[in-house]
């Protein structure tokens, strides 16, 4: 049996939205977010002695401390976490983790992306989210601003649209099949309320003629950015058997990472995910077969694939076979990403990553409601971040 | 860190460990640091990333490698490099085994494939020489 020391106790999530009317600091949208999880999970704030963020906009040094003060929270853990697409669910883990050594009991994992009020002598209006090519990458001294931004290797898609490449090359698959994670994911969103694409399915066709943005991937099988944001509270398995949900218990976890560009990725189709997934499966004493739905990282359709191979769910080279031959669907025989996934829902920054991990809980909860997997105990959700970098696994299972 | 050509594209801005390599391009040549132990290495560092040694030395590649993958940028992911739409962007296996990112020249972008050979090709903007790849001819 895995760990039941700590579990996911409460959640809530913004519907993501390309434009974002109500713009607010990241303080304020962390304030709201405290008080709808809090009231999910019936906690009290005083019960919180916990804060995991990836920063804050408005106090970029001494973050934790800054929205302590803000919150009014006295607080006995307080974490940054910086694993990109994989950011929440490395906050999780590190929550669980933090909570069965002891050092805290209730935990608040915050994952807001909301635009700020217009600064004075700005031209204000509502912000369309677009994130910088760069990424950061142009300060002095880093390697990505001397090799890889000189060559237009920028933003996210070029990189996966190399491991996609590279992934036809050594094993074939069909850009059809690729098509078609990106169909199932947007017939998922059309029983989510809040997804960016309810109410708009797709056809393989539609993404066949979808422009190439990077070949050989094409714009459907690409995430639309957007704001939003998540946020769930994790605290210990004594404290969650008091909850009105039932305690979903982080019983496994991995994380792994080897580079930063992908350039210098070990191998672009054998990704750090194998090893992540494969620690978070053998804390767990989970089997593969165990699994009742699966939550994973999605910015690409080709990220679907890798992770469905590298997380041991079929044999390397087998993954476009596996897609084919089960539905994806959360009515079909294999359920994944069933709010849609990010491709279906929208990537709301953080919270595109967070929505892995809401969504598995829910279905754990028994409350994704139309879209609900039947007798769901187990999932499994992963995080991936960067150029197929920062990987975390996760094993949630009900109590 | 990246400042700008006078046409608007992004170039390197070499450090003092980088340097050699930066100067190296200039020259039409390829050279990278050789660690005893573990051979070239790619990008520069103090230090080998298989063993963290200082024992390393410069020294000249051929030039000549693979395409390990590539993608072609239809959509401009770098505004400063919209206007050179479509260009394909190679990770490259140098035959001495380091990887490379380059731009793919002389060879329209739907002819690119994995597994190409290959060669170094030296493109100057305006002080600086950027590593870029051709056909192996």
């Amino acid at each position: 049996m895995g760990k039941r020391a700590a579990a996911i106790v409460g959640l809530t999530e913004w519907a993501p939205k390309r434009v974002w009317d109500e713009p607010m600091f990241t303080m304020e949208a962390c304030a709201r977010l405290a008080a709808e999880v809090l009231a999910d999970a019936e906690v009290d704030k005083g019960e919180v002695d916990g804060l995991v963020i990836n920063g804050l906009r408005e106090s970029p040094l001494f973050a934790p401390s800054a929205l302590a003060e803000f919150l009014g929270i006295r607080s006995n853990f307080n974490e940054v976490v910086d694993l990109g697409g994989a950011t929440p669910a490395g906050m999780v883990w590190r929550a669980a983790a933090a909570i069965e050594v002891g050092i805290c009991e209730t935990v608040l994992v915050f994952a807001p992306s909301v635009p700020a009020p217009p600064q004075p002598g700005s031209n204000g209006g509502p912000m369309k989210m677009k994130m910088g090519a760069y990424m950061g990458g142009e300060v002095w001294g880093s390697p990505q601003g001397q090799f890889e931004i000189p060559a237009g290797l920028v933003a996210a898609t070029p990189s996966f649209a190399m491991a996609a490449q590279r992934y036809m090359a050594a094993y074939g698959v069909s850009e059809e099949t690729l098509a078609k994670v990106a169909v199932d994911s947007r017939y998922n969103a059309q029983a989510n309320p809040l997804a960016v694409f309810y109410g708009k399915p797709i056809t393989v066709e539609d993404v066949m003629t979808s422009r190439y943005v990077a070949d050989p991937l094409k714009l459907l099988e690409i995430v639309m950015p957007c704001y939003g944001g998540s946020a769930v509270l994790v605290t210990s398995a004594e404290r969650a058997a008091r909850c009105p949900h039932r305690p979903v218990y982080v019983s496994g976890y991995g994380e792994h990472l080897t580079h930063k560009s992908i350039t210098y990725a070990p191998d672009v189709v054998d990704t750090p995910i194998r090893l992540a997934a494969d620690r978070a499966f053998a804390m767990a004493g989970v089997s593969r077969e165990a699994v009742d739905m699966a939550s994973m990282y999605d910015c690409y359709t080709i990220t679907v694939l890798l992770t469905i191979e590298d997380a041991g769910f079929c044999p390397k080279g087998q993954g476009g076979r596996f897609i084919d031959e089960h539905s994806l669907r959360y009515d079909g025989d294999w359920p994944l990403n069933t709010h849609g996934g990010q491709l279906g829902m929208g990537q709301a920054g953080l919270g595109g990553g967070m929505s892995h991990i809401t969504e598995a809980v829910r279905q754990v909860q028994g409350r994704a409601d139309e879209r609900q997997v039947p007798d769901c105990n187990i999932a499994y959700a992963n995080g991936t971040g960067g150029m197929l970098a920062e990987q975390v696994a996760l094993i949630l299972e009900g109590a | 860190m990246v400042h700008f050509s006078t046409d608007g594209r992004p170039l390197p801005t070499p450090t003092p460990i980088t340097a050699p390599y930066f100067d190296g391009l200039r020259e039409r040549r390829l050279v990278l640091q050789r660690c005893p132990r573990h051979g070239f290495f790619f990008y520069p560092r103090g230090r080998c990333p298989h063993c963290l040694g200082d024992d390393w030395e410069w020294g000249e590649l051929s030039g000549r490698g693979t395409v390990y993958s590539f993608t072609v940028d239809r959509a401009g992911h770098d505004p400063a490099l919209a206007s050179r739409i479509p260009f394909a962007i190679a990770l490259v296996d140098l035959d001495e085994g380091p990887r490379l990112v380059g731009n793919m020249v002389d060879c329209d972008v739907d002819d690119v494939t994995v597994g190409m050979a290959v060669e170094a090709a030296y493109e100057d903007v305006d002080d600086t020489t950027l590593l870029g790849f051709r056909p192996a001819g």
